[in-house]
C-alpha cells in the first residue's frame, strides 16, 4: 500500500518535471520572436524601420568622414559596390549615398542587404530616411541598378568619431532563385493557360 | 569480507557483461558513470595535450590548423559533458540513496538508461573526427553562423549533444524525485547532507537549462539543413540571439558543474575538521541564491556583441551579485575548520586545494565580470586560465575529494595513502605550471583558440606546454593509485574517517552492501 502509494508520488513528480523540461525547450524557441521584439522596443534591431529626425539643424563647425563599403554574400556572381567611396559631412546635412549592384548572369532572385557600422556604436547616431535595405529586392537578370540611402548624421555624435564607416552585405535570400529561361518557360505556361 | 555481499538477491540477475547492460541498481549504476567519466576524461586529456603539443612553440609544428580547431572543440564538450558532468552524476548516483536512506533511486529502469545513452553520445563526438571534414571546429560554444558552414561531424555533434541533453534531463528528474519523495522517516529536507542539497539545486537547474541548449542545436540543424533562418542574417535571423539561447543555458551549466563540487567539500572538510559543518542553513540558502542568479546573468559571455550600455552595467552588477553567496561559502568552508582538530588525508588535501585555487578561479571572474576589462581581455587566455581554475582546481579536484574519501564505502579496500597525496602534489603543482602562466598570456593578449602565437608569447607557453604534460601523467599516475587500491588495497575499517557523520557511515558496514536500506532507517528522535 505505502509502495504503491510512494510510486503514484514518484510519477506525479515525473511528470511535473516532464512538463519543466518540455517547457524550458518550448522556452529556447520563445526567445526568438522574444528577443527580436525586446531588440525593437529598445531600438537596437531598426535595420528596416525608417528612423525619425528630430533635429535638422546643420552643424557646419564639424565635418564627419563617412566611408561606404559594400560586400555580398551568394554563390552567384554578382557584386554590390559604393559609387562613392567616401565624403565629407556635416552633423545634420541630408545625405545621398549610392550603391550600384551589377548582375552579369542569368540568374534571378532576391537579395537583401544588412547594413553594419564602424565604430559599432555609431549605428545609433546614422538616421536613416530611405535605404534599399528596408526591404528584399528583386534582382533581375543581367541588371545594373543603383541603390540610394538617404541619412542625416545625429549632431550628437561624439566627438571622438572622425570617421563612420557604413557598410552593407546584401544577402541572396534562399530559394528565390531562378533562371532567366525559366521565368520565360513560366510565362509561356502562364500565357498558354 | 564477501559476507558482506549481499548476493542473495542476484541469482537471476545476469552476471559478466549483462549484469551492468541490465542493471538497476544505483551503485552498479553509479561505478559505471564514474569509469566512463575518467574514460572520457583521458580521452579529452589527450586532446587537450595535442593542443598543448602545438602551442608549445609559436609556429605550426604538430598539427593542420582545422585539426588544432577539432581538438579544442571536442576537449571542451568532451570535459564537460562527457568527464566533469558524468562524474558528478556518478556521486549522485552512489551517494544519495544512502545519504538519505533510500534503498535505490526512484526510477531505476530510466536510471539505467540515462547511463546507456552516454557511450552512444560519446562515440558519435568522437566518431566525428572521421567524418568527411572532420568533427566541428567551432568551438565548444558552436556559435552560429561558423556552425553553418561545416561538414557532416558538425551534425553527429549536434546528436551527440541532444542526446547527453536527454540522458543529463533523465538523470536529473531521477534525482529530484529520489530526494524529495525517498528520505527516510526523520530526514526532513534540512537535515539533509549537503551534498544531497547541492544536488537538489543541480537538478533543478539541469531540468531548466538543458532543454534550452537542445533548442539552440535544434535551431542550428534545422539552420543548416531545412531552410530555417533562426541565426542566419540573409534570412532575417541573427546571428547574436543563438549567443543569448546558448549562454542562457551556459552560465546555468558553469554552476551544474560547480555545485555538486561544492557539496562534496561541504561533507570532506567538516569530517577532516571534526566539527559539523558551519552555518548549514546559510550554505542552503547560498547555494540556491547563486542558482537563481546563474540565470540571470547569461550576457556576461557576450560584453562585445555590442549591447546598450544600460544592458553591460546590469550584467555586471547582476555578475558581481554571485560573489555574495560564492563568499558566504567559502567563509562557511573555513569557518568549518576553524579550531577544529583537522587532519590531512588525501581526501582533505585536495579539498583545501579545490578551496585555494577555487577561489582564485573566483576572483579572476569578478576581474571578467567587469565589463571594460572583460572587453580587453574577452577571448584572451585569461579566460582559458579563469575557467580552468574553476573547472579543472575546482569542480575535478571536489570529485577526486569524493572519490578518496568516498572510495572505502564503495570497495571495502583502502587507497595508499602515501600515493594518494603524491597524486595531490603532482596535480596541484602541475596545474598551475600549467594554467597559473596562461594569466599573464591573456593580460599580454595572447587570443584563445587559435595554433600559432606571436613570438613574445613563446616562454610562458612553453612552460604551461610542459605543465599540462605532467598534469596528463599525473592522472594517468591517478589510474595506477586507484588500481592499486582495487586490487591489493589493505581492508577498509568500517569506519575509515572518524569524523564522518552522515548514514552512509554511520549507519551501513564497510563496503556498502549492493542492496542498502531496503527498510529505511527511523531518525526521527
Amino acid at each position: 500500500m505505502k509502495a504503491a502509494n510512494l510510486d503514484n508520488q514518484n510519477k506525479t513528480l515525473l511528470r511535473k518535471l516532464v512538463v519543466v523540461a518540455l517547457v524550458m525547450f518550448a522556452f529556447g524557441y520563445a526567445m526568438v520572436p522574444l528577443y527580436k521584439k525586446i531588440c525593437e522596443v529598445t531600438g537596437v534591431y531598426d535595420l528596416i524601420k525608417p528612423d525619425e529626425i528630430v533635429n535638422t539643424q546643420i552643424d557646419k563647425s564639424r565635418t564627419v568622414v563617412m566611408e561606404f563599403d559594400a560586400n555580398t554574400r551568394s554563390q552567384v556572381g554578382w557584386e554590390l559596390v559604393p559609387v562613392e567611396v567616401r565624403m565629407n559631412v556635416h552633423p545634420g546635412e541630408l545625405v545621398h549615398a549610392t550603391f550600384r549592384l551589377t548582375n552579369p548572369t542569368d540568374t534571378i532572385f532576391d537579395a537583401q542587404a544588412i547594413p553594419s557600422y564602424g565604430p559599432q556604436h555609431a549605428a545609433q547616431y546614422v538616421k536613416k530616411l530611405e535605404c534599399f535595405c528596408f526591404t528584399q529586392q528583386k534582382i533581375n537578370a543581367h541588371e545594373t541598378r543603383d541603390f540610394s540611402v538617404v541619412f542625416v548624421i545625429d549632431p550628437s555624435l561624439p566627438i571622438d568619431v572622425g570617421t563612420v564607416t557604413l557598410s552593407y552585405t546584401m544577402f541572396e535570400i534562399e530559394g528565390t532563385r531562378s533562371t532567366v529561361d525559366s521565368t520565360v518557360e513560366v510565362g509561356f505556361r502562364a500565357f498558354k493557360s | 569480507m564477501e559476507a558482506a555481499h549481499d548476493h542473495n538477491h542476484d541469482h537471476h540477475e545476469p552476471t559478466g557483461i549483462m549484469r551492468y547492460v541490465t542493471t538497476t541498481n544505483h551503485k552498479d549504476i553509479g561505478s559505471m558513470y564514474l569509469w566512463f567519466s575518467f574514460m572520457m576524461f583521458l580521452v579529452g586529456g589527450v586532446m587537450a595535450l595535442v593542443i598543448r603539443a602545438e602551442l608549445f612553440q609559436p609556429g605550426l609544428q604538430v598539427v593542420e590548423p582545422e585539426f588544432f580547431n577539432q581538438m579544442t572543440t571536442l576537449h571542451g564538450l568532451i570535459m564537460v559533458f562527457g568527464a566533469i558532468m558524468p562524474a558528478f552524476v556518478g556521486f549522485a548516483n552512489w551517494q544519495i540513496p544512502m545519504m538519505i536512506g533510500a534503498p535505490d533511486m526512484a526510477f531505476p529502469r530510466m536510471n539505467n538508461w540515462s547511463f546507456w545513452l552516454l557511450p552512444p553520445a560519446g562515440i558519435l563526438l568522437m566518431g566525428s573526427l572521421l567524418a568527411p571534414g572532420g568533427a566541428g571546429g567551432v568551438g565548444w560554444t558552436m556559435y552560429a553562423p561558423l556552425t553553418i558552414q561545416q561538414g557532416m561531424g558538425m551534425d553527429m555533434m549536434i546528436f551527440a549533444i541532444h542526446i547527453l541533453g536527454m540522458s543529463s534531463i533523465m538523470g536529473s528528474i531521477n534525482i529530484i524525485t529520489t530526494i524529495l519523495n525517498m528520505r527516510a522517516p526523520g530526514m526532513t529536507m534540512m537535515k539533509m547532507p549537503l551534498f544531497v542539497w547541492t544536488w537538489l539545486i543541480t537538478a533543478y537547474l539541469l531540468v531548466a537549462s538543458m532543454p534550452v541548449l537542445a533548442g539552440a542545436v535544434t535551431m542550428t540543424l534545422t539552420d543548416r539543413h531545412f531552410g530555417t533562418h533562426f541565426f542566419n542574417a540573409a534570412g532575417g535571423g541573427d546571428p547574436v540571439l543563438y549567443q543569448h539561447i546558448f549562454w542562457f543555458f551556459g552560465h546555468p551549466e558553469v554552476y551544474i558543474i560547480a555545485i555538486p563540487a561544492f557539496g562534496v567539500i561541504s561533507e570532506v572538510i567538516p569530517t577532516f575538521s571534526r566539527k559539523p559543518l558551519f552555518g548549514y542553513a546559510s550554505m542552503v540558502y547560498a547555494t540556491g541564491s547563486i542558482a537563481i542568479l546563474s540565470f540571470l546573468v547569461w550576457a556576461h559571455h557576450m560584453y562585445t556583441v555590442g549591447m546598450p550600455v544600460e544592458a553591460q552595467l546590469y550584467y555586471m552588477f547582476a555578475t558581481m551579485l554571485i560573489a555574495i553567496p560564492t563568499g558566504v561559502k567559502v567563509f562557511n568552508w573555513v569557518a568549518t575548520m576553524w579550531k577544529g582538530s583537522m587532519s590531512f588525508e588525501t581526501p582533505m588535501l585536495f579539498a583545501q586545494g579545490f578551496l585555494f585555487l577555487f577561489t582564485i578561479g573566483g576572483f579572476t571572474g569578478i576581474v571578467l565580470a567587469v565589463t571594460p576589462i572583460d572587453i580587453q581581455l574577452h577571448d584572451t587566455y585569461y579566460v582559458v586560465a579563469h575557467f580552468h581554475y574553476v573547472m579543472v582546481a575546482g569542480a575535478l579536484f571536489a570529485a577526486f575529494a569524493g572519490v578518496y574519501y568516498w572510495l572505502p564505502k564503495w570497495i571495502g579496500k583502502m587507497y595508499d595513502e602515501r600515493l594518494g597525496k603524491i597524486h595531490f602534489w603532482l596535480s596541484l603543482t602541475f596545474f598551475n605550471v600549467t594554467f597559473f602562466v596562461q594569466h599573464f598570456l591573456g593580460l599580454a593578449g595572447m587570443p584563445r583558440r587559435i595554433p600559432d602565437y606571436a613570438l613574445q608569447f613563446a616562454d610562458w607557453n612553453m612552460v604551461s606546454s610542459i605543465g599540462a604534460f605532467g598534469f596528463g601523467l599525473s592522472q594517468v599516475f591517478f589510474l595506477y593509485v586507484l588500481l592499486k587500491a582495487i586490487r591489493s588495497g589493505e581492508k577498509a575499517p568500517e569506519m575509515p574517517w572518524e569524523g564522518a557523520t552522515t548514514l552512509e557511515w554511520t549507519h551501513l558496514p564497510t563496503p556498502a552492501p549492493y542492496h542498502s536500506f531496503e527498510t529505511p532507517p527511523d531518525l526521527r528522535s
